[in-house]
């Protein structure tokens, strides 16, 4: 199986601080790829500069294409799906138009999926985004990337700060939707990733330090306990 | 608006420590500075002629005049960059400031009668009083905020030159200083070398001020606010007393610098009130290069020379035989500045000041 | 009353200019970043357009002020596209280089048209007045009140009910995030740099018309007021800079006129400050 998304080398400075230092993996075209590691470790930055967010050196392919030298519009267009940590929905505007702002390209824009999976987002349409729930701006920020034709999804901890219950639900939202297509999930709940992903990438201090099926590095507390500073 | 990364935030005291300097550099850092001053001191003695650069010779009253002026502006562009360049506080208001330094006195003598040092002493005054009082309104915001509320402050003190209270200011006229109200050493054009040594102790006195303030624990703040406010405020320390410390001594030095430059053209113009006035600084500052030792002084030179010599040239032989199109624009000397300033922010960031610096990095 | 009535009338026509000045530079400064230095250009560009098309070309006042509107607008397209653009992200730098056109183009135009002030063509019905509630109002105080509200009408309808509008409200909120949904903010920035420019060029054609004339320095102390009105209002926000606008428009004219001259700015200045101290996002911004 030919990778989706290839990392090579990825550099990240910010300031004096070289954040990420030579990152490098693939993401499969099928299932969920999840990106591990502790509180700081570059997770974030990662998707970050994969989509050209933060100036970053290093090569980033996708299906074969390279995309780092493109500003960051032109890496999204290509069908890349973005859902950014802390649930980053526009609070002033309301939430059919944060879901408006989303549409790429002609469409169809899959409103009939969003709504059937949301829908409470049908019901607060026009409700301002910063006034909902945290577990709701998720569904927004979700949302929005289900209404557009994807290649990939990157998803930033999607389940931070949510209650139990919205967890299972968006657990459950994340596995249908990786059935169509790949997602590379940034998360610390360990029982959602041994729930829904298939390979896990560990990341510390700038640099991948594993990589492999999630079976095999869940199931050994060992391992785990090493990588992840839990068990 | 900003991107945010997981960026640890790492803070160590260390990084608002000084670097100690080599003793080469030590040597360029006082050397120098001495030479040069030493050369400035001497120039109204030299009778050498530079027709195309100065009115006269040298020692000349026009060309110690233009000299002089050059000189007041280095300084007062160095007040400007302690602002801007060291601290990262973009004031529109540094014109309230000369002007106070300037009106003050101005009035003291001239409406008033008081005697010179009085005047002098209540310049003193209201020069630490008045940005004291009107720094720690301000300084309660930060970035934009702050550059609106002190362009705003300075905007009313220009109405109110302006609209000339009980007389006092003169209005749009400008106020000419009271014959005999000064010293005659300083006063007409057979002393204008005494005026021409006042304008460069007054260069002095600032660029030591600056160089001891900056290199003292205040300017390692600054300079620690200037790159990262919120490190500063994490490491415990006061950010908002440092500021107001940087704004106060800007301040007052350029009320000073309103005094010297009084005694230079013998007269306030309301000119120096606008926010235009200010924004000359800004630009002077950006074409020496902030925050830099001399970068500040040089472009204030240059620009103060430019603004004055560029009127010279617009009536010149060489642009007279252009067409007029290009005439009428070349004849303002704003025009040139303006666009010189464009040019340099696009391919010198640095200003004159990284010429140094690049010379030096492409010579290795 | 005949006094306050004509006060608050000539109180809301300044206000209509700041207004006119404001909505454009706060959207500048809330989408991309950029303390519009260069919208007092746009303004004289407009005035000038707009004498210079009346007397030159034999305009009737109408068509020359279009002609100034939209010699404005193409001078903020230009300005953004050959100047601003290039900077992309290095905001510092872009307010240096509008400081810079300020300087350059207000020379420029002194230039070409001298120092002196030009007088203004003014329409007839313009010079005229109206008297209201015993009051006699000069007519050119509802042509600015009148101006600014459709204005600020288009805005709104601009803003609300277009995807472009969609995507400033957006990027004013979170420009990064705007692109991380695929779309090119910067066509955002040349069109808030239109409207801005249009609106600063009408602002500049109304104000010849109430001055009287029209003069190389006219744009800067406006920009000024126009700038503490923005601030006022709330970076980013039309509707905050309206209401900043009208409040700043009634002071000043109100204190003026029942105190001496130069307590009227005084007063905005307070008024600034106070805001500020309370609300240091402006009237419009979340409270930080």
């Amino acid at each position: 199986m030919t990778p989706l998304l290839e990392i090579a080398d990825l550099h990240v400075r910010i300031g004096s601080s070289h954040i990420l230092q030579g990152i490098g993996f693939a993401v499969a075209p099928k299932g969920v790829t999840a990106v591990l590691g502790r509180n700081g470790a570059g997770k974030t930055t990662t998707l970050k500069a994969v989509l050209g967010i933060v100036p970053k050196t290093g090569t980033v392919r996708l299906d074969g294409e390279e995309i780092s030298g493109l500003p960051t519009h032109a890496i999204v267009r290509r069908g890349l799906g973005y859902a950014p940590e802390d649930r980053n929905v526009f609070a002033g505007l309301a939430v059919t138009e944060n879901l408006r702002l989303a549409e790429r390209g002609r469409g169809p824009h899959r409103y009939d999926l969003v709504y059937e999976m949301f829908p409470e987002l049908r019901q607060r349409g026009a409700q301002r985004a910063g006034t909902l729930s945290g577990g709701q701006q998720q569904m927004v920020a979700i949302g929005r990337t289900l209404l557009n034709d994807n290649r990939m999804l990157l998803v930033d901890e999607p389940t931070k700060g949510l209650a139990p219950k919205i967890v299972t639900e968006v657990a459950d939202v994340l596995e249908r939707a990786a059935r169509e297509v790949p997602i590379l999930l940034v998360e610390q709940n360990l029982a959602l990733v041994r729930r829904i992903a298939d390979h896990v990438v560990v990341i510390e201090q700038g640099a991948v330090v594993h990589t492999g099926k999630a079976d095999s590095l869940l199931s050994d507390p060992d391992l785990t306990r090493e990588l992840l500073g839990v068990a | 608006m900003t991107t945010t990364a997981d960026v640890p935030e790492t803070v160590t005291v260390d990084d608002i420590r000084p670097r100690p300097a080599s003793p080469r550099s030590r040597w360029l850092r006082r050397g120098v500075p001495l030479a040069a001053v030493a050369v400035l001191a001497v120039l109204p003695f030299s009778t050498v002629d530079l027709p195309a650069l100065l009115p006269g010779p040298v020692n000349s009253p026009g060309s110690l005049q233009l000299l002089a002026i050059c000189l007041v502006f280095a300084g007062l562009a160095a007040t400007y960059d302690l602002l801007f360049g060291r601290t990262g506080l973009l004031s529109f208001g540094h014109a309230l400031y000369v002007a106070l330094g300037s009106y003050t006195v101005n009035i003291a003598v001239t409406k008033l009668d008081l005697a010179l040092p009085a005047a002098l002493l209540l310049a003193v005054l209201v020069g630490l009083i008045v940005p004291a009082l009107l720094g720690a309104v301000a300084l309660r915001v930060n970035g934009i905020a702050f550059a609106m509320v002190t362009l705003a402050t300075a905007q009313v003190g220009s109405i109110v030159v302006m609209s000339d209270p009980g007389r006092l200011t003169g209005g749009e006229e400008g106020l000419p200083l009271a014959p005999g109200a000064i010293p005659g050493f300083l006063s007409g054009v057979a002393n204008t070398a005494n005026l021409y040594w006042l304008a460069l102790g007054y260069l002095v006195v600032v660029l030591a001020v600056i160089a001891w303030v900056v290199e003292s624990e205040p300017g390692r703040v600054w300079q620690a606010i200037r790159e990262n406010e919120r490190r500063v405020s994490v490491l415990g320390l006061p950010s908002y007393r440092f500021r107001l410390l940087a704004f106060v001594i800007a301040s007052f030095l350029a009320t000073l610098g309103g005094v010297v430059h009084l005694f230079l053209v013998g007269g306030s113009s309301p000119q120096i009130t606008t926010s235009n006035f200010t924004l000359a600084f800004l630009v002077m500052v950006v074409l020496g290069g902030t925050g830099s030792r001399w970068g500040a002084m040089l472009g204030g030179v240059l620009y103060t020379y430019l603004d004055h010599r560029l009127a010279a040239l617009g009536t010149s032989d060489a642009v007279a035989g252009l067409p007029e199109v290009l005439r009428a624009p070349l004849s303002e000397p704003l025009f040139v500045l303006g666009v010189l300033f464009i040019v340099m922010v696009y391919f010198l960031p640095g200003g004159l000041a990284s010429l140094t610096t690049r010379l030096r990095g492409s010579s290795k | 009353m005949s006094n306050i009535v004509l006060l608050a009338l000539t109180g809301l026509g300044l206000g209509a200019l700041y207004f006119l000045i404001a909505s454009g530079l706060s959207l500048i400064f809330g989408l991309a970043d950029v303390l519009n230095f260069a919208h007092g250009l746009f303004l004289a560009v407009g005035a000038y357009g707009t004498w210079w098309s009346s007397t030159h070309l034999g305009l009737g006042f109408v068509p020359a002020v279009v002609f100034g509107v939209l010699a404005g607008t193409a001078t903020a397209v230009l300005v953004e596209m050959l100047l601003i653009r290039p900077l992309y992200r290095r905001t510092i730098e872009q307010v240096l280089v509008t400081v810079g056109l300020s300087l350059a183009g207000v020379a420029l135009l002194q230039a070409a048209f001298g120092a002196d002030p030009l007088t203004f063509p003014r329409p007839e019905w313009a010079t005229g007045t109206t008297r209201i509630l015993g009051a006699i109002v000069p007519n050119d105080r509802f042509l600015l009140i009148g101006a600014a509200v459709v204005v600020l009408a288009a805005i709104q309808v601009f803003l609300r009910r277009t995807r472009f509008g969609l995507i400033v409200r957006a990027g004013v909120e979170d420009r990064t995030m705007v692109t991380a949904l695929g779309i090119n903010v910067r066509t955002a920035f040349t069109l808030v740099f239109a409207i801005g420019g249009a609106a600063a060029a009408l602002a500049g054609a109304l104000a010849g018309v109430y001055f009287g004339n029209v003069s190389p320095g006219q744009g800067t102390s406006l920009l000024i007021f126009a700038f503490i009105v923005v601030v006022i209002g709330g970076m980013g926000s039309v509707t905050g800079s309206a209401v900043a606008a009208v409040l700043v428009g009634l002071v000043q004219q109100f204190t003026s006129f029942y105190a001496a001259a130069g307590v009227g700015e005084a007063s905005v200045v307070l008024l600034l400050a106070v805001v500020l101290l309370a609300r240091p996002g402006g009237l419009a911004g979340r409270a930080a």
